[in-house]
């Protein structure tokens, strides 16, 4: 019977060396060695866990795997990383199953999604109305721990003057009361 | 700079296409010279590969930016690595005059 398929990791940003070579005066007896191959997902996973500082967890989903498996790749990092040191080989960095994918946005403000090609550089508005209001957006994001990255652009309305106020996240709208006729808040565009 | 956008018929009037490989037309639109430029999809009929060929068109332009309902899966990581930015609008009743529009803000 033939293994599970691999599932398909995502990668965010392909690192932007090719590898890494050792030097001092003994590499010339040891570079007759093979490199020691790193994966594309593996570099992911110890970008994200150690670079990024996320735990597993919260790695696995911007990866798109579980974190069983998230932890065997990270495992295996560590383990060819430190093989290298100690064994003193090059690196390459190369392969794997993976596709490269960057960060989504959602605007708030025209409700169109976009994504940032230019990986390096922070997006600030909406690349077709120009408003501000734009959050991060993940397809996979049903877990609680990736929600938070969105800050909450929702507006308090009064229902009987029609004073509107920003939403305080947490804070329910009817426990808010509106200053101008002391009625009891509700949620804009929600009945 | 220039920008992208999915269109159903060749005037601004036209309602955007949801689809981006098999869209009727391509609407480059240039920011600086406010002009327009109608281009039929030669891939509309098409039965696979519709994406990637439509990538090729658009970027043969030089555009930035590409403004469609929807992206398939092949051509993600193709546009992607092109550095051209993808917008997903999801309303379909705005038409090509209400996107340029949006992009002159």
């Amino acid at each position: 019977m033939s293994p599970r398929n691999k599932k398909l990791r995502k990668v965010l940003n392909p690192p932007p060396i090719k590898g890494f070579k050792p030097y001092g005066p003994e590499v010339n007896e040891l570079s007759g060695h093979e490199p020691i191959l790193l994966h594309f997902e593996e570099y992911e996973a110890l970008r994200l866990c150690d670079y990024d500082k996320y735990n597993h967890h919260q790695a696995s989903v911007i990866m798109g795997v579980s974190r069983p498996t998230f932890t065997r790749i990270y495992a295996s990092v560590r383990q060819k990383i430190a093989k290298a040191f100690a064994e003193g080989k090059q690196i390459a960095i190369e392969g794997g199953k993976v596709y490269f994918d960057s960060d989504w946005y959602q605007c708030l403000s025209c409700k169109c999604y976009f994504n940032n090609p230019f990986k390096d550089s922070e997006i600030s508005s909406c690349p077709l109305c120009g408003s501000a209001k734009v959050s991060s957006f993940d397809i996979d994001s049903t877990t609680s721990d990736t929600r938070e990255f969105g800050s909450c652009f929702d507006m308090c309305i009064c229902p009987s003057c029609g004073y509107e106020a920003t939403h305080q996240q947490g804070t329910p709208c009817s426990t808010e009361v509106c200053p101008n006729c002391n009625a009891k808040m509700r949620r804009k565009g929600r009945n | 700079m220039k920008i992208a956008i999915t269109s159903t018929g060749n005037t601004l009037d036209s309602k955007i296409d949801e689809r981006f490989g098999r869209c009727s037309y391509f609407v480059v639109y240039d920011t600086e010279s406010k002009a327009t430029e109608f281009i039929p999809n030669p891939n509309k009929e098409a039965e696979n590969g519709a994406g990637p060929a439509s990538v090729q068109l658009v970027a043969s332009r030089n555009v930035e930016k590409i403004v469609s309902g929807e992206f398939g899966m092949k051509i993600k990581s193709l546009v992607d690595s092109l550095k051209i930015q993808m917008i997903v609008v999801k309303e379909q009743s705005k038409t090509v005059a209400d996107i340029i529009e949006m992009l002159n803000h």
